[in-house]
């Protein structure tokens, strides 16, 4: 009966698209897999506004789409290491999230960030880490090291899966040989670059997610905490180390588009995802912490004292932004990046 | 060559007479064999669409649970129904004129320009997708804010054109060596033009154009990169969802959606086939 | 017929306007959707690229197309050849090349079955072969991964017959992006040669066997002869297409080693190279298209030859 119901009010929504939601319409633009879905019913129940999702992959693709224009996004959620660039291009509102009512609710550590100082722009969406994960009833050894991957012991050669993503895996390399994000210097990319050689042809694959674990096709990966949960979950013994060398840590944020064409709504949506029960049912999806204060009691149980997102006292000083280098840096990095996947 | 229709009659003949001048050593066996093996990946999927943990390669017990979610995922079914919409829609105009143009090209002593033709139809064969994307991104944008309008018609559009050299290629195919004694007879016969194109050429034509249709329409349904770069807010395709999912974590639910969508092509197929028996 | 020159000159030309309008909606289309952007990627191409992806507009450079042929190393400095460029194009080219090889020796007697079913039952078999494609391409690769991992289909079915005694690994391996390149593009070579084949006159097949010539001699020097223009298009549709694959060598390959598509791509992405990127892509659009102009005159050159 209940299902005939829901069937015939989906019909019914159908029908009326556009009219049932006579308070108006908000369209955000986010990463796949990523907004919850009873976030958006309930925004939809409290403001009455039809919310439509759509979907990128890579904050290049991001924000080369909103630059073009025509697009008809309100709201993007960029990274950290790319809000900067977003507001040079003039392509964020100032919304001032920092005098909405919720703000209040925002964790101190994420109000003064260097990306947007004083949160000018943006409110915090998740943020997460990048590092080792590893199945522990395969190798017994020490797992807060970038070793795992950059250096891995005879347990896990082969079996490594690495994130195909060049920011990620080259901050991690630059940190693991003493050199600092960014530089130029030539003498520490050369380490980098060798580093990352000789470690390549220990891995097994360099692909997204991390689902191979529980068939034990992956032993260990470099990957983000968030997925590293999710594999937990599934099999206990999958466990996140934080590498002491150094690891990158992003944050994305949700921002309103200088061509929104629903500001007010769009304005509603940033006070509301800064309510920690709501923040809440952010994390509740996506399995990543969200930045707003006293939202891990309203979180699903295990997530909001889960290690994987909280990082432990003694790793918190390794953790570093992964800043968005200069393009004659960035040139650099692409070659050796181009070298190694030759 | 020189072919003569109803050699049906003819083939009749030969086949009765107990040596098959049809058959070639293996080819059956190695068709039946790809055949199987194209349904082996299906298979799998199929079987992981009712998987009870969250896993597509782990089995973890027999549920019906990701039919019941996708069920109740909007966005899933919305982007199932538009890449469908979309690919039935570019396939049909891809198809039209990749016929037109394959009839432009075929049968006839090289003129100038027919080379040309040539090279321009495959052009967006050859261009890498994200190439294609990346333009169309940029070009699309300035009409969507020239003249407001962003609706499906760009993906439509886009679609269409990357479409185009798929139908033509095996319609072109088709076209060479078919021999033109039937129309000239028909046009001698003072049938006009389109009487002798619906009547003779298009039933001739017509393996070839169901192959081009059936191409189109997979290519169109398949395409990621260009629809990624070129859709507006709300247009999600199949593919572009799922892009979206592979970076965090994709589940059976997916699965589900496409075994639903599986059974209905292969009902709708069955129907095909037994209302075109019926008419036989 | 005709044999006043003027008027069979007037036919033709007639004849010729008439294929221009025929081929008019396509090619509009192609122009419209295809052939402009291209012109914008040329143009991309000569910019000075932007800092964080794009270019800038109207600052001349041709650095993008040096860097096709050249490349600075990033830590000595000294210009070279561009080896990594060099390598990523041809393992494509050998990727497709091997691809497009096995497609044909696998598509063509496909084709050929389904060409000599009953002429009721062809359509059905034509669709048995597509609706595999109706279903996404990343699902499916997920489900060839299923098929061919450590623990999956093919490794038990091996391992419970005793055929081995450990998994082989296939997954990530070089064969299973050409086992999944195969998957891909096989509709794109059976339908074409489908199309050919189904108009074959299976009286000159007969003639030949009336001459006592083998299956074998009949297959070689009348099937194959007679559906060539299939065979051609279909080793273009699955040819070039492959070169620019990425998301099966990604999903399949392990993401290991980049293909041209990937390198293309990754201009246009995390490189924030744009010229770059347009002008590597213009470099394959010139390649192919001289290569697929040689081939088809060639091609029919040859066809030619046979003679009517």
């Amino acid at each position: 009966m209940k299902r005939i119901k829901s069937l015939l009010a989906g019909v019914a929504l159908l029908a009326t698209t556009g009219a049932a939601w006579a308070d108006g319409t908000l369209s955000i633009y986010n990463w796949g897999n990523y907004t919850s879905p009873e976030l958006i019913k309930k925004f939809e129940d409290t403001y009455k506004i039809k919310v439509t999702i759509t979907e990128y992959d890579s904050n290049d693709a991001a924000l080369a789409k909103v630059r073009a224009g025509g697009h008809g996004f309100d709201i993007a959620v960029p990274s950290a290491n790319f809000v900067p660039i977003w507001i040079k291009e003039g392509l964020l509102l100032e919304s001032r999230p920092d005098q909405m009512e919720n703000f209040k609710n925002v964790d101190e550590r994420w109000v003064n960030v260097p990306w947007d100082m004083g949160r000018h722009y943006t409110v915090p969406w998740q943020w997460g880490t990048t590092g080792p994960v590893v199945a522990t009833s395969i190798y017994k050894g020490d797992i807060n090291t970038s070793k795992i991957w950059l250096d891995p012991p005879p347990e896990l050669v082969g079996k490594i899966d690495v994130v195909p993503e060049m920011g990620d895996v080259m901050y991690a390399a630059y940190r693991y040989v003493g050199g600092t994000w960014c530089s130029d210097d030539k003498e520490t990319l050369k380490k980098v670059r060798d580093v990352l050689k000789a470690a390549k042809p220990k891995w097994l694959a360099m692909d997204y997610g991390i689902e191979k674990m529980d068939t034990r096709d992956y032993a260990a990966a470099f990957y983000y905490n968030g997925a590293a949960y999710r594999a937990r979950e599934k099999n206990p013994d999958v466990h996140f180390g934080y590498a002491k060398e150094g690891y990158s840590m992003f944050m994305d944020s949700v921002a309103i588009l200088k061509d929104a064409k629903n500001v007010e709504n769009a304005k509603l949506f940033q006070n509301f995802i800064m309510a920690p029960e709501n923040a809440a049912l952010i994390s509740n999806f996506a399995t990543y912490a969200n930045g707003i204060k006293g939202s891990e009691k309203f979180m699903k149980a295990g997530l909001g004292d889960a290690p994987e997102l909280n990082i432990p006292k003694e790793f918190q000083a390794a953790g570093g932004w992964n800043e968005t280098c200069s393009p004659e840096v960035n040139e650099l990095y692409s070659k050796v990046w181009k070298d190694l996947l030759k | 060559m020189c072919a003569v229709p109803h050699a049906k009659v003819a083939l009749m003949a030969i086949s009765s007479r107990g040596f098959s001048v049809k058959s070639q050593v293996g080819f059956s066996t190695i068709a039946l064999l790809c055949i199987f093996a194209l349904y082996l990946p299906i298979f799998t999927l199929v079987v992981y669409a009712f998987n009870d943990t969250d896993s597509m390669s782990l089995w973890g017990g027999f549920s019906l649970r990701w039919f019941k979610s996708a069920s109740h995922n909007v966005a899933i079914q919305d982007a199932v129904l538009r890449s469908f919409q979309i690919a039935i829609i570019a396939a049909t105009l891809a198809t039209a004129m990749g016929t037109l143009a394959a009839i432009a090209t075929t049968r006839t002593a090289p003129y100038r320009g027919l080379n040309f033709k040539y090279a321009l139809i495959n052009q967006p064969l050859i261009v890498p997708e994200i190439v294609t994307a990346v333009a169309l991104l940029i070009v699309f944008a300035r009409i969507k804010v020239w003249t407001g309008y962003t609706g499906g018609a760009y993906l439509v559009a886009a679609h269409t054109a990357f479409c185009i050299p798929f139908a033509y290629l095996p319609i072109r195919a088709r076209l060479e060596g078919m021999d033109l004694t039937l129309e000239t007879a028909a046009a001698d016969l003072y049938a006009n033009p389109w009487n002798t194109f619906t009547n003779i050429t298009l039933p001739l034509l017509l393996p070839g154009v169901i192959a081009g249709y059936m191409l189109a329409f997979v290519v169109s349904l398949d395409d990621v990169v260009i629809t990624e770069f070129v859709k507006s807010g709300g247009q999600e395709t199949l593919p572009t969802y799922m892009l979206g999912q592979i970076k965090k974590s994709i589940t059976p639910e997916v699965n589900a959606a496409a075994t639903f969508f599986l059974v209905l092509s292969v009902l709708a197929v069955t129907a095909f086939y037994f209302i075109s028996r019926k008419k036989h | 017929m005709q044999n006043n020159p003027s008027i069979a000159e007037t036919a033709r030309r007639s004849d010729i306007r008439n294929r221009w309008l025929l081929a008019a909606p396509a090619l509009t289309t192609i122009i419209l959707a295809a052939i402009g952007p291209l012109l914008v990627v040329l143009m991309f191409s000569f910019m000075v690229r932007g800092d964080y992806g794009d270019v800038k507009y109207w600052q001349f450079s041709t650095n993008g197309w040096l860097s096709v042929l050249f490349e600075r190393d990033p830590i000595d400095d000294s210009l070279g050849l561009s080896s990594a460029n060099f390598t990523i194009f041809l393992r494509s080219i050998k990727l497709s090349l091997i691809t497009t090889v096995i497609t044909v020796l696998l598509g063509f007697p496909t084709a050929y079955f389904v060409a000599t079913r009953p002429e009721k039952s062809r359509h059905i078999w034509l669709l048995l072969i597509t609706i595999p494609f109706w279903t996404n391409l990343l699902i499916r690769t997920f489900g060839i991964q299923d098929v061919i991992r450590n623990e999956g289909l093919i490794n038990n079915v091996l391992l419970k017959f005793g055929l081995i005694s450990q998994p082989i690994q296939m997954l990530f391996t070089d064969g299973a992006v050409l086992l999944g390149l195969t998957y891909v593009y096989f509709p794109l070579m059976v339908l074409p040669i489908y199309s050919s084949l189904e108009k074959l006159d299976f009286r000159l097949v007969e003639a030949g066997y009336d001459l006592y010539a083998t299956r074998a001699k009949v297959l070689w020097n009348i099937i194959l002869p007679l559906s060539k223009p299939g065979i051609i298009a279909g080793s273009i549709l699955v040819f070039i297409p492959c070169i620019g694959a990425y998301v099966t060598p990604r999903v399949l390959g392990g993401g290991k080693n980049m293909m041209l598509g990937n390198l293309i791509e990754q201009q246009f992405g995390q490189a924030r190279d744009w010229p770059f990127g347009a002008a590597l892509s213009i470099t394959l659009l010139v390649i192919v298209t001289l290569a697929l102009l040689i081939y088809v005159r060639s091609a029919a050159r040859e066809s030619g030859s046979h003679g009517h």
